[in-house]
């Protein structure tokens, strides 16, 4: 079903806009797995955006498309794709050797090439497997609206794995991100831990950009965390600002969607994300100016 | 598309037809450029800037869909656009991590909603492929004069990297000293940014707007591994990024299935693995 067949209509009860927006399983099930996915990623992008592995993320989120794609040529299912291939990325990633070995610093420029040759077979795989236009962009740009139940169960089993996984190495993964050296000297495995995280990442984004497309997990990854970082640089408080953000965002994009059929929900909910922390950015700035 | 139709005639055939010779024009400037640029953006860190300007190509491409005026217009506006805010934004020419997260985040959903006016405007009208030639590229579909264009654009920014070489290498190696020798650092690193968005909105019409950023990074990163000496690799970058190109399209021709713009990144890819092992022999 298409939103604007729905023909949602702004009214001034807003309760009983909500209330008749969820009379929509579609919307219901939207707005499940957008809350999930919104906890997850918010998460587990705070540690992402601590860790600086900005880059590392939106590459492990592109590379889903390949796998989707991939998936989809030999006749599997997509799911498959999506695991297989971000836990592969993630592996491959971790790999790659740190800035500091041997004097070279063409780390970023092979997560650039890991990215791009992804992309290439996505494309690839898309193109051999033929009659397929319209799919590019599902998997490019997402279907929040089209989740089905499997989905969110889904979404819900392997978010939460991800997020105990995180929880139990919460502590140590702290302190191996925001001092890697001390880590290590204080006998913390930071090696192990960094790759961990990187697999976990490699999940989290693949079950994400299952319904919001490969290239827009990423805004639900980077930007609850960077307007959490402009509020507080304590932790705890840090992730739960980070999650609450996040939800935020789905939330209103997600409603906003409902009314305002013809914009694309990826749209909104970028847009929302952005203004949020422009907004919390000028607020930071005004709070320390008036101090 | 009849472009494919055409393949398979034999190697020696393939220059005679015209849009593998267009092909063959606009993907030498393009890669050249890409490769000389992609030197110094690897030296100085900056491959996730470029790959935030990739997408701010996509946005601009379908923008100008969207408003119906010519592609190349709106590629090369919004991603010089965007490269002179976030050199302007980040502190000494360069932006910060999260920040060009955000903006590129935000681009990105900007050219969703292009791309939805586009195909709802133009649904119909058989267009609904632009944004997939606008993602993934189109190198086989120039025409003559838009190969013209782009070869012309391509030694442009050729030129504008090897005259800018000395003083931009002194900057991107030791920024401090160079700023205290009076090196214009900040000036260097705008104007750098800039010429990264016009290669980038160059490299959209050649291999797309997701995978400019491996004939960036690609070429780039495997001449620094192959040597230290920094004309050498900067020359070194831009021929193995015309090869990879030339390699690709070649493929592209021989096997109609392969798409053009997954061959030339394949190559690329396939030389960066190669540096990388041949620079992992002790």
């Amino acid at each position: 079903m298409l939103l604007t067949d729905v023909n949602g209509r702004l009214t001034w009860n807003l309760i009983d806009d909500v209330r008749n927006a969820l009379a929509f399983h579609f919307m219901v099930n939207a707005f499940r797995a957008g809350t999930i996915v919104a906890i997850v990623a918010a998460g587990i992008g705070w540690f992402m955006v601590l860790r600086r592995e900005t880059f590392a993320g939106h590459t492990l989120s592109v590379v889903g498309f390949p796998g989707a794609a991939g998936a989809i040529w030999l006749g599997l299912s997509a799911v498959w794709g999506y695991f297989a291939f971000c836990i592969a990325a993630a592996l491959v990633i971790a790999a790659i050797p740190t800035r500091r070995a041997r004097g070279y610093h063409d780390e970023s420029a092979a997560i650039g090439t890991l990215q791009a040759f992804a992309l290439a077979c996505g494309f690839l795989f898309a193109s051999l497997y033929g009659g397929f236009a319209n799919g590019f962009n599902a998997l490019l740009f997402g279907t929040f609206l089209g989740v089905t139940d499997t989905q969110v169960v889904t979404l819900l089993v392997v978010g939460a794995a991800a997020l105990v996984v995180v929880s139990v190495v919460a502590r140590p993964l702290l302190f191996a991100s925001v001092d890697p050296d001390v880590a290590r000297a204080r006998g913390v495995p930071v090696r192990l831990l960094s790759v961990t995280f990187l697999v976990v990442l490699g999940v989290a984004v693949a079950e994400a950009s299952q319904i919001t497309g490969s290239l827009l997990v990423f805004a639900l990854l980077v930007a609850p965390a960077a307007t959490a970082q402009t509020v507080t640089a304590r932790p705890v408080l840090g992730l739960g600002v980070s999650i609450a953000v996040g939800l935020a965002i789905t939330w209103l994009g997600l409603g906003i969607g409902y009314f305002y059929p013809t914009l694309p929900i990826g749209f909104l909910i970028t847009t929302v994300a952005f203004s949020g922390y422009i907004a919390f950015v000028l607020a930071r700035q005004l709070v320390e100016l008036l101090r | 598309m009849t472009v494919f139709l055409a393949t398979g005639t034999g190697f020696a055939q393939m220059l005679a037809h015209p849009f593998m010779r267009n092909a063959f024009v606009a993907g030498t400037a393009i890669a050249a450029a890409s490769g000389l640029v992609g030197y110094f953006v690897v030296l100085r860190s900056q491959v996730f800037s470029g790959d935030a300007l990739s997408h701010a190509a996509f946005t601009g491409a379908l923008g100008a869909l969207a408003l119906g005026v010519d592609l190349r217009l709106g590629l090369f506006v919004v991603t010089i656009a965007v490269a002179a805010g976030m050199g302007l934004l980040g502190p000494r020419g360069r932006a910060d991590d999260v920040v060009i997260g955000m903006v590129f985040m935000w681009v990105l959903g900007l050219g969703v909603l292009f791309q939805t006016l586009f195909t709802t405007s133009a649904s119909g009208t058989g267009n609904g492929s632009a944004s997939v030639n606008v993602l993934f590229g189109s190198i086989l579909g120039l025409s003559g004069g838009q190969a013209v264009v782009a070869a012309i654009v391509g030694v442009i920014a050729c030129a504008a990297v090897l005259g800018a070489g000395r003083p931009l290498l002194f900057a991107s190696v030791d920024e401090a000293v160079a700023a205290a020798r009076g090196v214009p650092v900040r000036l260097l690193g705008v104007g750098f940014l800039v010429l990264v968005g016009v290669t980038a909105a160059e490299a959209t019409q050649a291999v797309g707007a997701l995978l400019l950023v491996g004939l960036v990074a690609a070429p780039a990163a495997s001449a620094q591994r192959l040597t230290d000496r920094p004309w050498r690799g900067l020359l070194l970058a831009a021929a193995l990024s015309v090869f990879a190109v030339w390699a690709g399209l070649t493929i592209a021709y021989l096997h109609g299935s392969v798409p053009a713009s997954f061959a030339i990144m394949a190559v690329a890819t396939a030389e960066y693995l190669g540096a990388l092992g041949w620079s992992l022999i002790p």
